[in-house]
C-alpha cells in the first residue's frame, strides 16, 4: 500500500502545464521561420533543429500524448511542405517524437536539464533514424546519414535545448 | 471494442494520425505529375513564411546598405587601388586569354561544335531555405512572375548553385547541388573523366560513375558537362579534395563545390540558354584547315589547257616548288565553303600548338592561280617571311607565295628569324585576333 502511495504521489507531482494559445501557435512558427531562414543565410547552422525541439518542449510540458501527437504531426507537415521531400517525412517523424517525448514527460521529472539535454540527444538520434527510414523505405530515395554529423547534432542540439527549455518556461502557466 | 479503444485511446490516436500520413505519402509517391504542379500546403507555407522573410531581408539590406555606402567607407580608397591594380593585370592577361579561345574558338568550327551560351540571368536573392540538413534546399525572392520556371540553373559568380525545381507567384526553391538527391552531369577539367555529381550525407558534394582504374587527382576542377541539358557546358562546380577507392567499380571522389553554398546572399538563375554553332573569328589570323592544308604536302591544281601548249603528264609536279621551303598561296575561305581541299585537310590531323604562328592570306588569294603560275613559271614568286605575331597582312597579289622557316614556326612572341626580312605593313598589334 504504502509503495502504492510513494508512486500515485510521485506522479501527482508532475505537473501539468498548458500554453496561451497565441504562445503555442507563435513559438513552432517562429522556430520554423527561423530555422528557415537561418539555413539559407548560413547553410551549417542547419544541424540545429528548433522544429524539434519546440515539439518536444510542448509535447513534455503538456504530458498529452494525444496533444503531443498533433503538435509534431502539424510541425512536421509545415516543415515538410518547406523542403523537397514529399509532404509527410517530417510529419511522420515527429508526430512519433511528440507522442514518445509526452509518454516520457508522463513518467519522469524533465526539468532537470541533464534530463533535458539527455532527451533531446536520444530524440534528435531517434528522429534521423526515423528520417532515414521512411526516405529509404517508403520514398526509395537513396539518402544516407553520416555518423559524425549524427553525434555532433544530437550534442548541439541537446545544448541548445537545455538554454531555450529555460527561455520557453517563462511561458508555462500551470492547470 | 469501445472499452479497448477507451483504454487505448493514445495509442489508437497514434495509429490513426501515422497511417493518415503514411497514405498521403503513399499517394504521393505513386501519383506522378507535372513540374509545374505544386500542392497546396507548400503554396500555403510558403506563402505565409516567405513574406516574413523577405521583410526581414530586405530592412536588413536596407540598413546594411545605408551604413556601408554612406558611413563606413574607411578601406575604399585603399580597396579603389588595389582594384585598379588588379584591372590592369586582368586586362593584359585578358589580351592573353583572348588569343587562346580565337584558337579554341578555330578548332571548334572545324569539328562542328555546338557550343551553348548564357544568354540572359536574372539576379534573386536568397530569403530562406528548408530548414533542414537533410534538405538542401533554397528559397529566392523571384518566382513566376519574373520568368521563371523549374530545371532553370542557379549559378554565382564563383559556380554552380543549383536548379529551380519550384515556382511560386513571388519566389522559386532550389534545389543545391549538395543535396543527396540533386544530379548534376559533370567533367574533370584536365583529365576528362565525365561523371554525375550527388551531395553526401555530410553536406559535401561527391563525383560518382568514375570508374576505379581512372587516375584522378585532388585539385582539379570539376565543371558541368552540359549533358544534363540544364547547365550550360563548362561552368565551375568545384575542386576535387579527395579520392579513394569506393565500394564497387568507381572512385570515391570528394568535391568542394566552388560556390559557398552555406553563405549565400544573391544568385543568378539562367533564363535563357543560346546553343549555336560555334564559328570562328571573321578576321581571324588563319583557318585551321588553310593551315593543314599549308603543311601538308598537297597535289595541286591542273592548270588549264591553252591552245598550243604541250601539256604533257607530270610538268606541273616537275614545276612544283619544295614543299619545306615554298608552299602555294591557300585561299582564307569559310569552312563551310564547298571549295575543294587538299583531302589531307582532315580536323583529325590538326596539330595543337601549330597554329598562331602562321601568316594570313586574305580571301581572294588563289591558290589555284599562284600554284599553276608558280608552276608554269609565268610569273616570278614574290617571298613573304613567315614571321611570328603576324596578325594581318596585305593583300597579296595572285601567284604570291609564303615561305614558312622549315621545319616549323618558332614560339609565339620570338622575334623573327634573322635575315628574313619582315612585311612592310605588318605592324598591327595582335589584338586584332581577338573575336568578336
Amino acid at each position: 500500500v504504502s509503495t502504492q502511495n510513494i508512486f500515485y504521489t510521485s506522479r501527482e507531482q508532475l505537473e501539468v502545464y498548458k500554453f496561451a494559445p497565441l504562445v503555442i501557435f507563435v513559438v513552432p512558427l517562429l522556430a520554423i521561420g527561423m530555422q528557415s531562414f537561418i539555413f539559407g543565410r548560413f547553410g551549417w547552422l542547419a544541424i540545429i533543429d528548433l522544429p524539434l525541439i519546440v515539439t518536444i518542449f510542448f509535447s513534455v510540458a503538456r504530458r498529452s500524448p494525444v496533444s503531443g501527437l498533433a503538435t509534431g504531426c502539424v510541425i512536421g507537415l509545415i516543415q515538410d511542405a518547406l523542403t523537397d521531400h514529399p509532404i509527410g517525412v517530417y510529419g511522420i517523424c515527429k508526430s512519433i517524437i511528440g507522442f514518445a517525448a509526452s509518454s516520457i514527460g508522463a513518467k519522469i521529472d524533465v526539468d532537470n536539464p541533464g534530463s533535458r539535454f539527455l532527451m533531446t540527444f536520444v530524440f534528435y538520434i531517434v528522429h534521423q533514424g526515423l528520417f532515414l527510414f521512411i526516405m529509404r523505405g517508403m520514398v526509395r530515395a537513396e539518402v544516407m546519414l553520416s555518423w559524425q554529423r549524427l553525434l555532433v547534432g544530437a550534442v548541439l542540439n541537446g545544448i541548445i535545448a537545455v538554454i531555450l527549455f529555460a527561455v520557453l518556461d517563462r511561458f508555462k502557466q500551470r492547470t | 471494442v469501445e472499452n479497448v479503444l477507451k483504454r487505448h485511446v493514445n495509442l489508437v490516436a497514434l495509429v490513426v494520425v501515422l497511417m493518415a500520413q503514411a497514405i498521403g505519402l503513399a499517394y504521393q509517391i505513386r501519383v506522378k505529375r507535372g513540374p509545374d504542379d505544386v500542392r497546396l500546403i507548400r503554396v500555403w507555407t510558403v506563402g505565409v513564411i516567405a513574406p516574413i522573410e523577405k521583410a526581414v531581408v530586405h530592412t536588413g539590406d536596407f540598413f546594411g546598405d545605408i551604413w556601408h555606402n554612406y558611413f563606413y567607407l574607411r578601406s575604399v580608397r585603399l580597396q579603389n587601388e588595389r582594384l585598379s591594380d588588379e584591372n590592369t593585370r586582368l586586362r593584359l592577361e585578358q589580351v592573353r586569354l583572348a588569343e587562346d579561345a580565337s584558337q579554341a574558338q578555330r578548332l571548334k568550327a572545324l569539328l562542328k561544335f555546338k557550343e551553348q551560351y548564357v544568354s540572359a540571368t536574372l539576379p534573386a536573392e536568397v530569403i530562406g531555405g528548408s530548414g533542414s540538413e537533410l534538405s538542401r534546399v533554397i528559397y529566392i525572392d523571384k518566382g513566376s512572375r519574373e520568368g521563371l520556371k523549374p530545371d532553370m540553373a542557379v549559378i554565382n559568380a564563383t559556380g554552380v548553385v543549383g536548379k529551380v525545381i519550384r515556382v511560386f507567384p513571388t519566389t522559386a526553391q532550389v534545389l543545391e547541388i549538395n543535396d543527396q538527391t540533386s544530379g548534376i552531369g559533370a567533367i574533370l577539367e584536365t583529365s576528362r573523366l565525365q561523371g554525375i555529381l550527388k551531395g553526401a550525407p555530410t553536406g559535401e558534394s561527391q563525383l560518382n560513375y568514375v570508374m576505379a582504374d581512372e587516375t584522378v587527382k585532388p585539385g582539379e576542377r570539376v565543371l558541368t558537362s552540359g549533358g544534363d541539358h540544364i547547365f550550360p557546358k563548362g561552368l565551375a562546380i568545384g575542386t576535387v579534395t579527395s579520392v579513394k577507392s569506393g565500394e564497387g567499380l568507381f572512385l570515391n571522389i570528394r568535391v568542394r563545390p566552388a560556390a559557398n553554398l552555406n553563405r549565400l546572399e544573391e544568385v543568378l538563375v539562367v533564363t535563357k540558354i543560346d546553343e549555336r554553332d560555334v564559328e570562328a573569328p571573321a578576321e581571324g589570323p588563319k583557318r585551321a584547315a588553310d593551315i593543314l592544308a599549308e603543311r601538308l604536302p598537297s597535289v595541286p591544281a591542273k592548270p588549264p589547257e591553252q591552245p598550243g601548249a604541250a601539256a604533257k603528264p607530270g610538268t606541273t609536279e616537275t614545276a612544283k616548288p619544295p614543299a619545306t621551303t615554298r608552299r602555294p598561296v591557300v585561299a582564307h575561305e569559310p569552312a563551310t565553303a564547298a571549295t575543294p581541299k587538299p583531302a589531307s585537310t582532315t580536323p583529325g590531323t590538326a596539330k595543337p600548338g601549330t597554329i598562331g604562328t602562321t601568316n594570313v592570306v586574305p580571301a581572294g588569294s588563289r591558290r589555284a592561280a599562284g600554284a599553276n603560275e608558280a608552276a608554269t613559271g609565268t610569273t616570278k614568286p614574290k617571298t613573304i617571311t613567315d614571321t611570328p605575331g603576324a596578325a594581318t597582312k596585305p593583300k597579296l597579289p595572285a601567284g604570291t607565295t609564303i615561305t614558312t622557316p622549315a621545319p616549323a614556326a618558332p614560339p609565339k612572341g620570338s622575334a623573327a628569324p634573322a635575315g628574313q626580312k619582315p612585311p612592310a605593313s605588318d605592324n598591327k598589334p595582335p589584338s586584332e585576333t581577338t573575336p568578336q
